[in-house]
């Protein structure tokens, strides 16, 4: 056997390499990466060469140009005469802002769904399966448009606005409501609540330790609260109100001052929230469901109670399962958020990928823009998720 | 050795194989289909019927064009597309020529590299109102909610007329046409804004037109006419014809039902004889036939037809020529001389 071998050296290096596990798989590897950079190499020079032959460049100078148009909602100081740069900035930040209250509320909704998913009660239970059902099905384009069209429709036109208490109205502009104006002497109530929340991090890890060390349990919940809320209420009270609130007024087509919510920016928090709490709520059952009912029967035995059974032993195994599917529910929630120009809420991709975009026409930079924006946020999203993932890990000793 | 060489070759040839092509007129004959830019919908100038047949007045040049170029005005390929998509998928090359609604303006021209063709329409930007309101001029819409379709010049005219009269408003930018109307109809704003035939045409389209006002002031020039790329300077020239043909073909009494005739043989009108092949072969001078201008006012008739037809006071959208009649009407329509 062994000489037969040998009288054939090197029979053939390829089909050896090719035999061998190890080699074989480095050798796709290589192959498959060669493949995917010259066709990106390919699809990127081509679009250059195109773009040359029709004499267009690819620059940035634009971003620092007047931008000329106007944008209904900024959460910055910005006009017409603003940069491109400005009303990019404008977009992302919108972006943000329905992006972190549209997570907050699915979370909300979304851990409320679950729990409902697991009711013993038959009605809720079914209702809750039923709402998931309907809501995931659905393409969230069409929450977005029907929920628009409801809030436009249907609620008042500004002359016969709802007033609530003469100092906030709903309309189908939006829900005017009054905006502060913060006198010197707030920003004592300000201090104090900073210095509650860094009260409350240290009263936190303080009474972990003494609970550690000799078993006494503080209230920690009951005195941060304290601390955070009711001694700044307590202080802004004693000092007199350091507010002045500036209310709306009809003036003509609209209410002017105080502050505004838009329709678009309801319409799409609302949608994409209750949308994406849908996935959540199933996420959230799953994860429970995992934990054997033998856990709970345990931590029973040892004499915990019901709220510290959830607490100590399902809720941090849940997470565990939980968090990984939560992250994708997140990220899915801040790109569903790009529809927003169908309802026209000025986020990224209606400012600096559709009105700068096309008053420019720089569509290769504009869209390039708007890709690493989203990429980026997506990034951030998922390492924030995985580090939080990290923490409440199983710790194996 | 050898097979690298040959890759490489091969490689430096697919890098080519995409690159943009200059020869429009050739790909187009070749695929025997003229791929035409259009809105979405905007009733009168370019919308399916009911039938799915697109209809309206820039249609019509899509056709004349390809009447000229392949023989029939039904072999078009209409490509809808929003005001922000729309030069992309011409400077791509996936449409062959723009008819658009598309207002002529120096950066599009110079930057977005697109050559415009005649203006086949001179418009301005409006505004349309509920006539309860009962405003009468634009400088009194302070604090109004303004519905605009975005991407496009609506929006940096808006901008400009709002704090040139140091006035303030709220825009609501919406995506297309379709759901700017639904927005305005459903009050979300109190005036509508686009190009004053626009709002013709979306006035038409509303449940009671009649409760709606286009305010007197037209606050932009907006020369609408169709475009090519840059770069192609033949296919440029045969599109710049078509359309000077057809209105030319107004000025001289030719039309739809009679340019057959006129063409049979030559007359004594020499203008007449030059346009329609009968003296003098000018289609050679593009790369095409004698008789393109015939065939494009065959497949269309002229532009004062095409316009009775989809826009002119007696349709739906009920626009009078004003600024479009002919110079010698008293308009500013005045297209160059074919000979």
């Amino acid at each position: 056997m062994s000489e037969a071998i040998a009288s054939q050296p090197q029979r053939n290096i390829i089909s050896r390499l090719w035999n061998d596990k190890e080699t074989r798989s480095v050798i796709i590897q290589i192959i498959a990466f060669a493949a995917i950079f010259a066709f990106f190499f390919f699809m990127v020079r081509n679009a250059i060469s195109n773009l040359e032959s029709i004499g267009k460049d690819i620059s940035l100078d634009f971003l620092s140009q007047p931008s000329s148009y106007d944008i209904s909602q900024s959460l910055i100081e910005y006009s017409s005469r603003s940069t491109h740069f400005r009303a990019m900035i404008v977009g992302i930040l919108n972006t943000l802002l329905v992006a972190v209250f549209g997570v907050i509320l699915a979370t909300l909704v979304g851990f409320l769904l679950g729990v409902l998913r697991l009711s013993k009660n038959w009605l809720t239970n079914r209702l809750a399966y039923v709402y998931i059902e309907y809501v995931r099905n659905v393409p969230v384009l069409l929450h977005i448009l029907l929920l628009h069209g409801i809030i436009v429709h249907s609620l008042p036109l500004p002359k016969n606005a709802l007033n609530l208490g003469d100092a906030a109205f709903l309309t189908n502009r939006g829900f005017f409501i009054p905006s502060p104006n913060f006198e010197p002497l707030f920003w004592v109530v300000t201090g104090l609540f900073a210095a509650g929340i860094i009260f409350s991090i240290w009263f936190s890890r303080y009474a972990h330790k003494v609970q550690d060390a000799t078993g006494r349990h503080y209230p920690v919940f009951w005195i941060n609260l304290g601390a955070i809320i009711v001694v700044p209420v307590l202080a802004y009270f004693i000092l007199g109100s350091p507010i002045t609130w500036e209310i709306p007024e009809l003036a003509g087509f609209n209410f002017k001052g105080g502050m505004v919510v838009r329709p678009e920016f309801v319409a799409l928090w609302i949608a994409l929230s209750f949308y994406t709490a849908a996935f959540i709520g199933e996420i959230v059952r799953s994860g429970i469901s995992a934990i054997s009912w033998g856990q709970t029967e345990a931590a029973a035995a040892l004499g915990l109670s019901r709220g510290r059974i959830l607490n100590l032993v399902i809720i941090p195994q849940a997470l565990r399962i939980i968090i990984p599917p939560l992250t994708s529910q997140y990220l899915n929630l801040t790109k569903n958020s790009s529809l927003a120009i169908a309802i026209g809420y000025m986020d990224i991709v209606a400012t600096i990928g559709g009105v700068t975009l096309n008053q420019t026409g720089r569509e290769m930079e504009s869209m390039t823009i708007v890709l690493l924006l989203y990429l980026t946020f997506s990034l951030l999203i998922s390492s924030f998720m995985n580090w939080y993932n990290k923490r409440i890990k199983l710790v194996e000793r | 050795m050898r097979v690298t060489k040959s890759a490489a070759v091969a490689a430096a040839l697919s890098l080519t194989a995409f690159a943009a092509q200059a020869a429009t007129l050739e790909d187009v004959q070749a695929r025997g289909e003229l791929n035409c830019v259009v809105t979405t919908g905007v009733a009168g100038f370019a919308a399916p019927d009911e039938n799915g047949r697109w209809e309206g007045f820039d249609v019509d040049f899509c056709r004349a064009v390809a009447a000229a170029v392949l023989g029939d005005g039904e072999k078009v390929k209409f490509i809808p597309t929003t005001g922000k998509t729309r030069f992309t998928v011409l400077n791509s090359g996936e449409g062959d020529i723009l008819f658009r609604n598309t207002t002529e303006t120096m950066s599009r021209d110079a930057d977005l590299k697109l050559t415009f063709l005649p203006v086949n329409y001179y418009d301005g930007q409006g505004f349309m109102i509920r006539k309860e309101l009962g405003v009468t001029s634009a400088k009194d819409l302070d604090g109004a909610s303004v519905c605009i379709q975005t991407g496009t010049t609506t929006e940096l005219n808006l901008a400009d007329f709002f704090r040139i009269n140091n006035i303030s408003y709220e825009p609501v930018a919406i995506e297309t046409n379709e759901e700017g109307i639904t927005n305005y109809s459903g009050n979300r704003c109190d005036v509508y804004t686009t190009d004053a035939s626009g709002l013709a045409s979306t006035r038409a389209a509303l449940d009671d037109p009649s409760a709606h006002i286009i305010l007197p002031e037209i606050i932009s020039k907006e020369p609408l006419g169709g475009a090519v790329r840059h770069g192609d300077d033949q296919w440029s020239d045969i599109a710049k014809w078509v359309v000077n043909a057809l209105i030319n073909a107004e000025e001289l009494g030719i039309t739809q039902a009679n340019v057959e005739e006129l063409a049979s043989a030559a007359g004594d009108n020499p203008s007449i004889n030059r346009m329609l092949g009968t003296e003098s072969d000018m289609g050679a001078m593009v790369g095409l036939d004698a008789q393109w201008a015939v065939r494009a006012i065959k497949a269309v008739g002229n532009y004062g037809e095409s316009f009775d037809r989809h826009i002119g006071p007696d349709t739906q959208i009920g626009l009078e020529r004003g600024l479009n009649a002919l110079w010698k009407d008293g308009g500013i329509l005045y297209a160059a001389p074919i000979r």
